[in-house]
Parts: C-alpha cells; sequence; structure tokens
C-alpha cells in the first residue's frame, strides 16, 4: 500500500526528515510515536503533499506508483487522507456542501458522475450516526466554533465518508476526553477492513487500546529509530523515549 | 470646450423640453449654481482621495439620445430576474420603454418621475419630497439634481405590503454616442409599509458611457425597505450612485450592493436617522478583475438615540483591480445608545491588486456601542492545504473559500431568485459550479 524509502524532507531550508523508511501492507494498522518536534507531523503533511515541504530525497509509493510529485488534490484522488491535529476553520462553507465537494471532485478524477442527492443523504446521515454527530452539526460552517473533540470527530467523519485506502490520523487523539476519544476510535475501527490502511500518529498508548496497531513505530530526529508490536508503545507510556536515544 | 462648460451650456437647452413653472425647477437652476461653482471632485477632496474621475470628465458624452435605440424583450431579459413576478420600470438610454416595464398606479403608484412631475396630483408629494434630503456640499448630487426629468418613482401608501419587488433597470444600448446619464428615482415609503427593491444598470453593447445616478429614499415610521443593487456592467461602462436615504422612527432599511463589474464605480451611501429605534443595514459583496475600480462610501449619521446600524462589506480583488472603502459613522451628542457596526474585510488575490480601507468614526455622544474592524489578507493557505487534501482541486479549493468568505453578505439576501442569480453570477466569476447555492 505504502512504501517510504529514504525520505528526507526540508522546511525553510531546516532539515526535519532524515531518512525515514516504512512500509504498510494493505489491511495493516501502524502507530508513528516519537518525542516532540521528532518528525511524525511532517511525516503526514509529505505523505499528504503539503507544499511547504520540500522533499530532498528519497521516494513515496503509493499502490506500488511513486507520487512524489502528485498534488494535494491528486493524492487525495488516489485514496490518502489526512486527519488534521488541528483542522482548518473555514467559515460561511457547511460540512454537507463541503463533504458533497470533496466526494464529488474525487469521482469526477476517476471518471465517475456526482453521486446523487439521496445517495449522498443516505451516506451522510450514515456515517453521522457511526460518529454520534447531530444533524444540525451538519449545517454549520465548516469547524467554526467547533469545539476540540467536534473538530476531530468531524475528521473522521470526513474519513468515513471519503473511504480513503490510506487514512493518515495526526494526533486524532489531542484534546479529547474519553468518551469522545472512544466514539473517535470506535469509527475509525469501523471504517478499517483488510483493503484499507492507517497510521496513527500519536502520543500516548490509550488510543492504541481502541486501535490495535500491528505495528509501532518510533521516530526520533527524522528517523524511524524502532519498530515493534503494540506492547512498544505500551514500554514507551512506563519509560518514555531516552532509553532508544541511548541505544540510538 | 471641458465636459463641465458642456454641462453648464446645455442647460438652456434642456430647458426647452421641460416646464419651466414646476417649482422643481427652482431647485435644478440652484443645483446647477452650486455645481457651477463647486465643479467636479478631484482628488483633492478628501473623499475622493482614492478615485479619480479625471479620466471620465475628459470625455465628450452626449446628454441626451437623438434617435431611438430599438431595444427589445430579447435584449434585455437576460439581465432582468423573470421567473417570478415584479414590477418593472425600464429605461433606455435615459427615456422610459413603457413596453418593456410593468408599473401600477393600483392602489401604490409604480411609475415614472417625468409623470409625477408633470401630473398636478403628484405635486403634493414631490413639493413635500423632493430633494429634501440631499445635501448641498455634494457635486455631483447637485449636477443630477439640476438636470431632473427622468428615473423611478415609487410611492407605496401608509399600511400598504407589496407582494412582489421593484426592478429598476437601466439600459444603455451603446448604438448612439457615449452617454451621460442621470436618473433621479425617488422612493417613498409610508408609514407601516414596504418594498423591495433591485436597482440594475447595465451596457448592452461595449461603449465607454457614464451615469450618474441619484436615488432619495423616504423610509416613514415603522416602514421596512429592502435595497438591492446589482453592479455587474461591461468593463468599458462608469457609474456613480449616490443614494441619500431619509429614516423615520422605527424603519428598517437595508442595502446590498454587489459591485462585480463596470470600469469605475463610486457608490456614495448615505443614511440619516431622523427618530428613534431605526435600523441601517449596509452591505456589499465587491469582486473585482482586470482594470476595475470599486469605490464605496458610506456615511451613516446616528442623529437620534437607541438606534442601530450595521456595516459589512467584502471584496475581494484580482489582478489590476482596486477596492475603495471609506466609511464614516457620526454619532451627534443627542444620539445616545446607539449601536453602530462596522467591518471592511478584504482578500487581495493578486499582487498587484489594491485596497484602501479607511473607517472614520466620530463619536460626540459618550453612552454608545461602535465598533469597526478592517482586514486586508490573502487566502489562508493552510485553508487551501486542508480543502485539497481532501481532493478538491485548486481552482474549486479557492471557489470554496471564496463563497466561504462571501457568504455572510449573500445569506441576508430575502429573494431567493435574487440569490440564486448572485450566486450564478460569483460561480461565473470564479469560473467555477460548485453544484449547490450558498
Amino acid at each position: 500500500m505504502l512504501e517510504i524509502d529514504n525520505l528526507h524532507c526540508k522546511i525553510d531550508g531546516k532539515s526535519i526528515l532524515k531518512g525515514v523508511n516504512l512500509k504498510i501492507k494493505k489491511g495493516e494498522i501502524h502507530a508513528i510515536m516519537g518525542p516532540n518536534g521528532s518528525g511524525k507531523s511532517t511525516l503526514a503533511n509529505v505523505i499528504s503533499g503539503h507544499e511547504d515541504y520540500e522533499v530532498t530525497k528519497g521516494s513515496i509509493y503509493f499502490d506500488n506508483k511513486e507520487i512524489n510529485d502528485l498534488g494535494v488534490d491528486e493524492r487525495a484522488h488516489e485514496g490518502i487522507f489526512m486527519s488534521f491535529q488541528y483542522p482548518v476553520e473555514i467559515p460561511g462553507v457547511t460540512v454537507t456542501n463541503f463533504i458533497k465537494t470533496a466526494i464529488n471532485e474525487t469521482r469526477k478524477s476517476q471518471g465517475l458522475e456526482d453521486m446523487s442527492s439521496s445517495q449522498m443523504l443516505k451516506k451522510i446521515r450514515e456515517k453521522a450516526n457511526l460518529l454520534d454527530m447531530d444533524s444540525n452539526f451538519l449545517s454549520r460552517s465548516l469547524n467554526e466554533g467547533f469545539s476540540g473533540g467536534e473538530k476531530k470527530r468531524n475528521e473522521i467523519f470526513q474519513m468515513a465518508m471519503m473511504e480513503p485506502k490510506l487514512a493518515v490520523l495526526d494526533e486524532t487523539d489531542s484534546g479529547l476526553d474519553i468518551d469522545a476519544l472512544k466514539i473517535v476510535a470506535n469509527g475509525v475501527v469501523k471504517c478499517s477492513n483488510d483493503d484499507n490502511s492507517v497510521i496513527v500518529i500519536t502520543h500516548y498508548q490509550r488510543l492504541l487500546d481502541y486501535i490495535v496497531p500491528d505495528k509501532v513505530h518510533v521516530i526520533m530526529d527524522g528517523k524511524v529509530v524502532k519498530t515493534g508490536n503494540k506492547d512498544l508503545a505500551k514500554k514507551i507510556e512506563v519509560v518514555g523515549y531516552d532509553w532508544l536515544k541511548k541505544s540510538n | 470646450m471641458s465636459f463641465q462648460d458642456k454641462l453648464l451650456d446645455s442647460f438652456i437647452a434642456f430647458e426647452q423640453v421641460i416646464d419651466l413653472d414646476n417649482p422643481v425647477h427652482t431647485v435644478r437652476k440652484n443645483a446647477l449654481k452650486r455645481f457651477e461653482s463647486d465643479g467636479f471632485p478631484t482628488k483633492k477632496d478628501e473623499l475622493w482621495k482614492y478615485t479619480s474621475l479625471k479620466s471620465i470628465i475628459q470625455k465628450d458624452y452626449s446628454l441626451s439620445v437623438k434617435s431611438n435605440p430599438n431595444v427589445g424583450l430579447k435584449d434585455i431579459e437576460k439581465y432582468s430576474i423573470n421567473d417570478i413576478d415584479s414590477y418593472k420600470i425600464v429605461f433606455v438610454d435615459g427615456v422610459f420603454n413603457p413596453f418593456l416595464s410593468n408599473t401600477t398606479h393600483d392602489g401604490m403608484d409604480i411609475c415614472v418621475l417625468s409623470a409625477a412631475l408633470s401630473k398636478t396630483k403628484y405635486k403634493k408629494t414631490i413639493t413635500k419630497y423632493f430633494n429634501k434630503i440631499v445635501p448641498d456640499d455634494q457635486s455631483l448630487a447637485s449636477l443630477n439634481t439640476s438636470y431632473t426629468k427622468e428615473g423611478a418613482y415609487i410611492h407605496i401608501p401608509k399600511s400598504v405590503l407589496p407582494e412582489d419587488p421593484v426592478q429598476i433597470l437601466h439600459f444603455s444600448s451603446g448604438k448612439n454616442k457615449p452617454l451621460w446619464l442621470q436618473p433621479r428615482n425617488i422612493i417613498i415609503v409610508e408609514e407601516n409599509a414596504r418594498v423591495e427593491i433591485i436597482e440594475r444598470h447595465q451596457s448592452l453593447r461595449s461603449h465607454d458611457g457614464a451615469t450618474n445616478s441619484l436615488t432619495e429614499i423616504y423610509a416613514e415610521k415603522n416602514s421596512f425597505i429592502d435595497y438591492y443593487k446589482i453592479q455587474n456592467d461591461i468593463e468599458t461602462s462608469n457609474l456613480i450612485d449616490n443614494t441619500f436615504i431619509d429614516q423615520q422612527r422605527d424603519s428598517n432599511v437595508r442595502v446590498h450592493t454587489f459591485s462585480f463589474g463596470g470600469k469605475l464605480t463610486r457608490n456614495n451611501l448615505n443614511f440619516y436617522h431622523k427618530g428613534e429605534n431605526i435600523q441601517s443595514t449596509l452591505k456589499g459583496l465587491t469582486m473585482l478583475e482586470g482594470d476595475q475600480h470599486v469605490d464605496h462610501n458610506t456615511l451613516v449619521n446616528h442623529a437620534q438615540p437607541n438606534c442601530e446600524s450595521h456595516q459589512d462589506y467584502k471584496g475581494i480583488f484580482s489582478e489590476r483591480s482596486v477596492g475603495v472603502f471609506n466609511g464614516k459613522i457620526l454619532v451627534d451628542q443627542i444620539a445616545q445608545k446607539t449601536n453602530a457596526f462596522q467591518q471592511n474585510n478584504n482578500i487581495l488575490i493578486d499582487n498587484k491588486a489594491k485596497v484602501n480601507s479607511k473607517p472614520q468614526l466620530e463619536i460626540f455622544a459618550d453612552d454608545v456601542k461602535c465598533s469597526h474592524g478592517c482586514t486586508i489578507g490573502q487566502l489562508d493557505k493552510e485553508a487551501l492545504f486542508y480543502l485539497k487534501s481532501r481532493g478538491i482541486p485548486d481552482k474549486e479549493a479557492v471557489a470554496l473559500l471564496t463563497y466561504g468568505f462571501a457568504n455572510s453578505i449573500l445569506k441576508s439576501v430575502n429573494i431567493p431568485s435574487l440569490k440564486k442569480r448572485i450566486n450564478s453570477l460569483i460561480s461565473k466569476k470564479l469560473g467555477v459550479d460548485l453544484g449547490f447555492d450558498l
């Protein structure tokens, strides 16, 4: 599904990723952990194609195709989705109109007709239910005045609507209370299946109690320094990252 | 001969075609004298600092048409809203066209000023209202007054609530020499009455004419007026719009100005409060490209206690277009408990686009709530990334953000088919059909 090969990148002339290698197969859930400033969010942004990040070396392959040169929207069309750590507020555009535009533009890129209004409405209702979202939420301006929890829930709602092949969840658990965390995690689990993959970027083990990863990677100073199973996350929760620094 | 001299000289010829015994004529003559001494405004005038009329008044214009331009329904149809019933007052090259219009005298007057000036039954009303709210110190208003002859005349009597809106449509055929048009509209809405008005100035073919329009609006006690100005003229036409609104107690007047076209557009929009508990709303959406220039000059004079005014102007400027916002809120000493709010937000799409925004608050009362805010910026790059990461291509993402930005102006448009029309004008401007209306 996704293969990252010796990826180096810079932002504003500063090197952030210094040779990341990562391989995620179809149907797998991977967690990425690491201390602040280690390059986790950068990795999410680079996978999504954020234009401020300059890839200086290495490649990203998605479905065996190099996507380094694809634009942000083109990567989305290929099936890459990122749940933002800080979703942007867009006044004047309702959640419904936004998601309709996103879905129909993606369909257009695949040579498909617009989804019919009734089908769209049905899908919106179904996915909103999945995330326990109030229907008036859908006619509100995108993220405007949303609480932290509502914003994250809205991200996963969009993921559920877009049905991506690869979802990159960038600190989706930050700012969530335990009830909201359960709803969000449950939404992710329900959407994940044998044909799609998930990358969960997090600081905390607690999210991984609900979204159980097949593999856990630790990034430090722009490199993957350790890969293990879910027990690695548990160990980090207890002892932190210092022991990895020494072994590095 | 300068165009100003031509205007002064041509007055004798103008006097040949009007009734000199009408008391209005004294008002005309006095206005001409004022225009003669004041002249056209220049950039030295504080209120004209960012907009120059020089290129416009250097040209020569005809003041009236010599031949019938022969304009039919098919020529003008697309510029009016036809999917709802409405009254229409249509002028072509400054001349009323009864065939294209739908006027009424049934329980209210929706007709033309020339009729109101010539018939004795209107004399009392004309004497009571004509030019009563127009200040003496605005030379373009004086110029319009001096040539008062034709325009819309709308008089809604006490407690009458017309179901249908009124469309005031001014067309230039472009078939004659460039014209200098000066329509004069008078709108009187009596106690407990209401009216919705859509006004549009449109050239039917490329032609560098100019319009110096003046509209007097009288909102009597507890009346409601909803006024929409659609400015989407071709890129060679110029418009100076002078609007003066007299509001009596408990009245509510809203003016929305959509400025999408034209070469140079200047809006002088003035509200004068004459009683308590008045509401005034001024909203504007400006979307320009090329070398277009739009100047919004607003005044709200809070002259009585307990009144409210809300101003919200938004602008999106591409290429080399220029926007000006000069919004003045004047709160007299007596006008305690005033709530006056003003907001002007602008987005510059291209490097060469320019905006001059100047809020002006003059407050002489001590127990008021007044605020103003002004921003000039670009589309939020992170917002664009967010939209694109959901598969929305660049052009559509820009359009969606622009729609979102414009939404606070659009959402208060109360005539659905007008809202739809404006939506489609915006889509066309953005080159994107998003498949939904806001």
